[in-house]
């Protein structure tokens, strides 16, 4: 019998913040999205302040004035690290483990001796993630992997339930039946709209749907879900993270960028980042897209471009990279403008070495690859931004705004968490 | 179910020995090479329940923490009578040796300079981790590198 279990963090990044700042404990805590944004992590306190998910902290200032609301700018350094513990710690439970998100993990239980009593089972891993990295978390255990985000669900919104939930079929439609169908996993708002204007408006309706009706209204994707909330498993764990075939540097600005001058050192940076992220996944990139716009909430005149070049040879060489975006980012540049964000997107990439070569180009010498990674070296054992390209500016004036960042406690020799004896 | 992951800490390797090898003559010593010696192996257990923090005052001087040491914490650890533990009071991170005898719970210093703080028993005692071992550096080179790079 397929058995599956996820394991999700309860506000995650608030509990990483919490670890080591114990003063954090009872009281309303938020946690922001890059460049201090919004809200994107929230302690219960918080929650039950009314703070919404994802709103901006701007619109919350009185809020948070009055209620004293712990402010933090998010810290993916650390976020990173004990995310990876809490996975290790599961693994022992099942090496069959699916790293979800960076607060989720799959796991499949299909080989548990059939005698285990699961609600003591996810107790345990529960207790145990808690005692050793000190991260509260939930469990929701299913046939399927539908049927164990919804468990998870109603495991983290049901306090009765211990911060477990085992979905088994015959209790399964009572829980259902009280469940808006929007919180089933990969039925979006869109999909909402839809299902309830056909009168799905529960889970247990979308459980009984018609296969051929799911298929017609949200295509196959639909009717994979309808089954899967009937128990019939048609996705399987992802075990390894597949190839990436893509990736993105895009920031928005701590302010606008009205120079040209700086703009060319923030698209310079992000190529570096760029060409950092290919060589730590060992891959090269094949074609480069630079973009710019200006705010898309204020008032500001709006503007916004992009252009992109394929790359004679693939590279992962940021100052190659560098080269390249810099005709482009002219190509698209207007005067005149306050800029808000701006971004570099590598797509095609293919294994390093293993690109097609160029009649009339010979690909990067070895020498200058090794530039590259004794720069990441440094850069890795020393502190990000120990050595970087001049092009990319000292001061950097439009770099990201992070002003309630925590110490980096497990990954800086300055930044270890005090204990006072 | 329990499946013990092999650990993937990063390896610190220093060699047992090391020596030139005179041209001509392979090393006898060749055979003998065994593994390296690594200091992680040896302190860290648990690497995932493991955290490292900075001990700060001398009220532990009597186990041999002092002030600037590095303590390795394991979480996965039970605190017993004796042991010297990380506790949370009053909201901050606190090194303290556990005494728990006959019903009675004690945090005790180990400095006759200060006091033990009796744990009554509708005081919350939150233990954070044990302190597994203190890394001590000698030398001003050492304890100003550590506090100040940044």
């Amino acid at each position: 019998m397929p058995l599956y279990a996820l394991v999700d963090c309860n506000n995650f990044y608030v509990s990483c913040e919490r670890l080591f700042d114990p003063k954090l404990e009872g009281k309303p805590v938020i946690v922001l999205s890059n460049n201090d944004g919004c809200a994107v992590s929230r302690s219960a306190e918080a929650k039950a302040l009314g703070i919404k998910m994802g709103i901006p902290l701007f619109k919350i200032k009185d809020l948070v004035k009055s209620e004293k609301v712990v402010v933090r700018s998010s810290n993916y350094a650390l976020y990173g690290d004990i995310s990876a513990r809490v996975e290790d710690v599961l693994s022992q439970f099942s090496p069959r483990i699916e790293n979800y998100s960076i607060d989720e993990s799959f796991l499949d239980l299909s080989d548990l001796p059939p005698e285990t009593d699961l609600h003591d089972f996810g107790t345990q891993m529960r207790t145990t993630v808690l005692q050793w990295i000190g991260i509260p978390t939930c469990v929701g255990m299913g046939s399927t992997k539908t049927l164990a985000k919804l468990a998870n669900h109603i495991a983290k919104t049901t306090p009765s339930m211990g911060g477990v939930c085992h979905m088994t079929a015959e209790r399964a439609d009572d829980l259902f039946a009280n469940i808006d169908v929007g919180e089933v996993w990969g039925i979006g708002n869109a999909s909402v709209k839809q299902l309830k204007s056909i009168g799905v408006h529960t889970v247990l309706d979308l459980k009984r749907l018609d296969l051929k009706i799911a298929r017609k209204l949200l295509t196959v994707t639909g009717e994979r879900i309808v089954q899967e909330l009937n128990a019939i498993a048609c996705s399987a764990l992802e075990l390894e993270a597949k190839p990436k075939q893509a990736t993105a540097v895009t920031r928005s600005f701590g302010k606008a960028i009205l120079h040209y001058h700086d703009m060319q050192e923030a698209i310079s940076f992000y190529a570096a980042r760029a060409g950092e992220k290919l060589r730590k996944s060992k891959q090269e990139c094949c074609h480069l897209t630079v973009f710019i716009r200006t705010n898309v909430f204020n008032d500001d005149p709006k503007y916004s471009a992009s252009n992109s070049i394929r790359l004679p040879i693939p590279t992962n060489d940021s100052r190659v990279l560098m080269d390249y975006a810099m005709p482009i980012l002219k190509s698209i540049w207007r005067d005149g403008y306050r800029y808000a964000k701006a971004g570099i997107l590598l797509n095609d990439l293919v294994d390093e070495g293993c690109g097609q070569g160029h009649l009339f180009h010979t690909p990067s010498a070895p020498k200058n690859s090794a530039v590259m990674h004794v720069m990441d070296r440094l850069n890795k054992q020393m502190g990000r931004g120990t050595v970087f390209q001049a092009a990319i500016g000292i001061k950097r004036d439009w770099s990201l705004r992070s002003n309630f960042h925590s110490p980096r406690y497990t990954s800086s020799w300055a930044d270890l968490p005090k204990a006072k004896c | 179910m329990r499946v013990e992951k092999a650990s993937t800490a990063i390896r610190c390797a220093l060699p047992i020995y090391s020596s030139a090898v005179s041209a001509g003559f392979p090393s006898p010593a060749e055979d003998y090479l065994e593994n390296k010696l690594d200091l992680n192996e040896h302190l860290i257990h648990h690497p995932s329940a493991t955290f490292m923090v900075r001990a700060t005052g001398d009220s532990m001087t009597g186990v041999g923490i002092f002030s600037g040491d590095i303590l390795i914490v394991d979480r996965s650890i039970q605190a017993k009578h004796g042991s010297i533990i990380i506790a949370v009071i009053n909201a901050e991170l606190t090194v303290k040796r556990l005494y728990r005898r006959k019903g009675v719970i004690r945090l005790e210093a180990a400095n006759p300079a200060y006091p033990s703080l009796n744990v009554s028993d509708d005081m919350e005692l939150w233990c954070w981790g044990v302190v597994t071992a203190a890394i001590h550096q000698y030398g001003g080179a050492a304890l100003s590198r550590s506090f100040n790079d940044s």
